[in-house]
């Protein structure tokens, strides 16, 4: 790749894209260097404004336990009183998560430790879980600020402990009802094996559907990981011990309409959580608990390895054998190589990755800084050949014209009306970042939509919380499609220094097509570019 | 600059703007878009303008995603062993909230009586211990299998509906397959086009692109035969067409009740869509929610809520067809079943065969068609799970066949593979 298409190409992959200034700036310290800082996400100040802005978003900061005292308990408590109640309740629990959406965005656009929001929206998305369901619509900014971010530049195998012992990942794949059958901590709808989280756990968040496990393995991890839950209360005097939640046994889609599992399951919460002195075990520090009376203590062979008998350590040492396992190696390597290279990444690449994540012990760093030494990153064929997700392309966006986005809902509107909700995929195995997923005749109306409100300065990106931000405000009725773009709007981007931002790197066409277009189109015309809607 | 991979895609979709430069046609197509809602009426211009070929026969795909507990959607009210292996999931033999009898030995879940008209009329046929013959349990491998239509192939790149928009002669429209929602999903990808019809409210909202000055220097920029000018153009030209029937039938629907929410809002926005528009032959729409791992319920809880808008939604879709209903043929199926035992909280996990709805005017309906060997642990799959008894691709085949009108080299291109035909399904379709 030639030098003056690098600085570009880095902003693109590793970073969502140039901000103003950002692809002069590389230029001048050098790609290698810009990368190298990048892989140190900590020696990058971040800045004051965005330090404060991230401080102020009080849920953020909270534990799961916290979170569900001060916003599940009301919903829990209202369901016996009136419908306004309720919904009050409801709306007050809705603060989580949109904290969480906008520390995600604004830290996407305005921080400097760029390819550290590129890997948690990457890590995240390995680890999805769905907003919609139950208590991950209080516990999803947890997850994402206590299991994934700390470790999306460091190794493996903590990124995945961390999501095993998150309350979040338990609930949304149901293992925090794991147990052991006939074990003596079985109660109510804790009476038995389910499959769900062990199966993903294999499948989606290690070694690959094609990982070379059976059903028989998928048994026997279900097994091992019985008894992996959450805090609980209901022991005895109504005090949630180990300062628990109070989550009572039967505890399902706690937050979903029509669903009042806090009814039927009072009752059984009374009874049977009782346990000597000292049987419970550890509690995490997010709201993690073990509880051995469900676990199935006998040994397990899981990939031909045997665990012998015992209580948590079995499922530390499964994650220990799934780390490590050379079909996860080349699952992560593969994912991560589709992600910064193209959409079919080759072999070659791959098993270099691999190798390295072998030779370091699952280090995701040093797997990314074999990836951004690789020639395959550098190859000229690859030069922006990855077809923006909607994330990308509206966060992109709001990037390159600089945009002051006080209000984050006209951006996350824009993401789920393209079909990619932020926080929004219902399945685990997230959204797909190819071409084949996500380039279709609709995405493209949609996205030059996009690009024209922004680009004419219609997205009401700076209005405050209060202002009714309606996302697409300004494109739904054709009178004021029409003003916008003929009136002329005060805020508009600049075209030429929006070029400029871009690095000036247009086709013909693209520059003959802005070129002959009225002023107040020219930026909607770049921003809806070809070369704008790759990365 | 370098090279772009994406541009070098070309591909074989040549016949639909034949002698006409390609913003010619897309001009065209607006024109008469304009013409067709001013001068000749919605119902007439669209078969007019673009001269799709005469035949009426369409197919509808619902895909349940998540793997429906089938067992418990036509349940076995006839085999002791559904009763034992789930104690309170269960749906009861009959009475008040049990299942609604339908040939002796399977029962409907109650949820879905809306349907039970189309059952009674004989336009309404199940196929039960259906589904695909890959073991995977994973769903995401088995939606891939089932929507490639091509079990433990992976590298098939197209979806089986894709494979029959270009199988269909004069099935080349912008509209001729549309799929509901923002994206295309993996069961109609492929070289044909596809036009998407978003869900909610945001439908029928006026794009910046429908200023023809706005559009006019798009036009200039996706000119070419790259694959984003592709879904350019065509992003256009189905826009044109869709929005035509879509201001038409915000005029209708004033006239009318409001419809129910959610999945029945769109749906009877597609059926009408669908009554007015002869080229849209193919429709897909997916529906998640199916996953029912955990407290899964009988008669109420969470898969009779699911089911409920489901059932209601395809009657209310049926009546929206209106005439179109006796040239239409509606498949709901899902990528597996599930465990014929529930599991310790009350759920049930992945499975194997499963039930196939099949429904619409063609149908020899009022029967469940299946090879059925009972639910004792020597006729299940491992032990644990429905056998798949019948191939997907068999009913499907049959509707393609019979009511589509593909021959057998046709078939052959879009179930390459496929097995013989069991000959369960036989008569499924009226010829």
């Amino acid at each position: 790749m030639g030098a003056a298409a690098r600085p570009l190409h880095a902003l693109n992959r590793v970073a969502f894209g140039p901000r103003p200034g950002d692809a002069a700036r590389v230029r001048q310290i050098g790609v290698e260097r810009y990368l190298e800082q990048q892989l140190d996400a900590a020696s990058i100040a971040e800045p004051p404004a965005l330090s404060e802005r991230i401080a102020g978003l009080r849920t953020l900061h909270m534990t799961p336990v916290d979170l569900f005292r001060e916003f599940q308990e009301p919903i829990r408590a209202a369901a016996k009183g009136d419908v306004a109640a309720q919904q009050a309740a409801r709306r007050q629990a809705r603060q989580v998560i949109d904290e969480a959406a906008e520390a995600r965005i604004v830290r996407a656009l305005y921080g400097p430790r760029q390819l550290q929001e590129v890997m948690t929206a990457f890590w995240f998305n390995h680890f999805n879980i769905f907003a919609g369901k139950g208590l991950c619509s209080i516990w999803t900014g947890a997850f994402e600020e206590e299991a994934i971010r700390p470790h999306t530049l460091g190794r493996f195998r903590d990124l995945l402990g961390a999501t095993a012992m998150h309350p979040a990942m338990l609930f949304y794949l149901d293992n925090w009802q794991n147990t052991a059958p006939g074990a003596p901590g079985t109660h109510g709808k804790f009476d038995g094996i389910n499959e769900n989280y062990a199966r993903e756990l294999m499948e989606l968040h290690t070694l690959g559907v094609n990982g070379g496990y059976t059903q028989t393995d998928v048994i026997a991890l279900a097994h091992i990981l019985t008894g992996w839950g959450l805090v609980k209360g209901g022991a005895g005097n109504g005090q949630p011990p180990h300062g628990g939640m109070g989550l009572r046994e039967g505890s399902g889609d706690a937050a979903l309409p029509g669903n009042p599992w806090w009814r039927r399951s009072t009752q059984a919460g009374g009874g049977r959580a009782r346990r000597p002195d000292g049987s419970h075990g550890p509690v995490g520090p997010c709201g993690f608990y073990f509880d051995p009376p469900r676990h199935d203590f006998g040994g397990q062979t899981l990939l031909g390895h045997q665990i012998a008998g015992g209580g948590i350590a079995q499922g530390e040492r499964a994650l220990d054998i799934l780390a490590r396992s050379p079909a996860t190696a080349n699952h992560l390597s593969y994912q991560l190589a589709q992600y910064f290279v193209a959409d079919n990444p080759s072999n070659k690449l791959v098993s270099r990755l691999a190798a390295r994540y072998q030779a370091s012990d699952g280090n995701l760093r040093d797997v990314l800084a074999t990836l951004f030494s690789s020639p395959e990153f550098w190859d000229p064929h690859c030069y922006g050949v990855k077809f923006k997700t909607p994330y990308e392309y509206a966060i992109s966006a709001a990037r390159a014209v600089g945009a002051e986005v006080i209000n984050v809902r006209p951006l996350t509107g824009t993401m789920a009306q393209m079909g990619m909700p932020l926080y929004g995929c219902p399945t685990p195995d997230g959204y797909k970042n190819t071409a084949a997923a996500w380039l279709n005749p609709e995405a493209m109306m949609m996205r030059l939509s996009f690009a024209t409100a922004l680009g004419a300065g219609r997205l009401p990106l700076e209005r405050g919380p209060g202002d009714n931000p309606a996302p697409m405000a300004g494109v739904k009725h054709p009178e004021r499609v029409r003003q916008v773009e003929f009136n002329g709007a005060s805020a508009a981007p600049d075209a030429a220094q929006l070029a400029l931002t871009l690095a000036d790197a247009f086709s013909p066409r693209t520059a003959d097509a802005v070129e002959a277009a009225p002023i107040q189109l020219r930026t909607p015309l770049i921003l809806g570019s070809p070369e704008f809607m790759m990365r | 600059m370098a090279k772009r991979c994406g541009d070098s895609e070309e591909r074989a979709d040549g016949g639909r703007a034949r002698g006409l430069g390609r913003r010619e046609f897309i001009r065209a197509a607006a024109a008469l878009t304009a013409a067709g809602i001013t001068l000749i009426g919605p119902h007439a211009w669209a078969a007019r303008a673009l001269g799709d070929g005469p035949s009426r026969k369409r197919l509808v795909v619902v895909f349940m995603r998540g793997a429906v507990d089938g067992l418990n959607v036509v349940v076995p009210t006839g085999d002791g062993p559904y009763y034992e292996q789930r104690p309170t999931i269960a749906i009861p033999r009959g009475g008040d909230g049990g299942a609604i009898n339908l040939d002796g030995h399977f029962g409907l879940n109650p949820a879905l009586d809306g349907l039970m008209p189309y059952w009674n009329d004989g336009t309404l046929a199940f196929v039960h211990a259906c589904g695909s013959p890959d073991p995977t349990r994973s769903h995401f491998d088995a939606q891939d299998f089932m929507e490639s239509g091509t079990p433990g192939v992976k590298a098939t790149s197209d979806g089986w509906m894709n494979r029959v928009i270009a199988a269909l002669p004069g099935a080349h429209g912008p509209t001729a397959a549309v799929s509901l929602g923002p994206t295309v999903p993996r069961i109609l990808s492929g070289a044909m086009a596809v036009a998407n019809i978003p869900l909610g409210r945001a439908a029928d909202h006026p794009m910046p692109l429908d200023n023809p000055k706005i559009e006019d220097a798009f036009d200039r920029l996706y000119d070419g035969r790259d694959a984003l000018s592709r879904a350019y153009q065509e992003g256009r030209v189905a826009r044109q067409r869709l929005l035509g029937d879509l201001m038409a039938d915000m005029r209708e629907a004033d006239n009318g009740a409001p419809g129910p929410a959610g999945f029945g809002n769109d749906t009877d926005r597609l059926a009408r869509l669908i009554a007015r528009d002869p080229g849209i032959r193919l429709a897909f729409a997916a529906l998640g929610g199916w996953d029912t791992h955990v407290s899964e319920g009988s008669n109420k809880g969470q898969l009779t809520n699911h089911l409920k808008p489901l059932g209601d939604g395809l009657a209310s879709f049926a009546r929206q067809l209106g005439p179109a209903y006796d040239d239409t043929v509606i498949l709901v199926i899902s990528e597996f079943g599930r465990t014929v035992h529930e599991n310790g909280n009350g759920g049930t996990d992945h499975g194997h065969g499963n039930v196939m709805w099949v429904m619409g005017g063609p149908v020899r309906g009022r029967r469940v068609y299946a090879r059925w060997n009972g639910l004792d642990p020597g006729s299940l799959y491992q032990e644990r799970d429905v056998p798949v008894t019948t191939d997907f691709r068999e009913p499907i085949g049959q509707v393609l066949g019979v009511h589509m009108g593909l021959g057998a080299p046709a078939l052959g291109r879009i179930f390459p593979g496929a097995p013989a035909a069991s000959g369960n399904t036989s008569g499924l379709i009226k010829a």
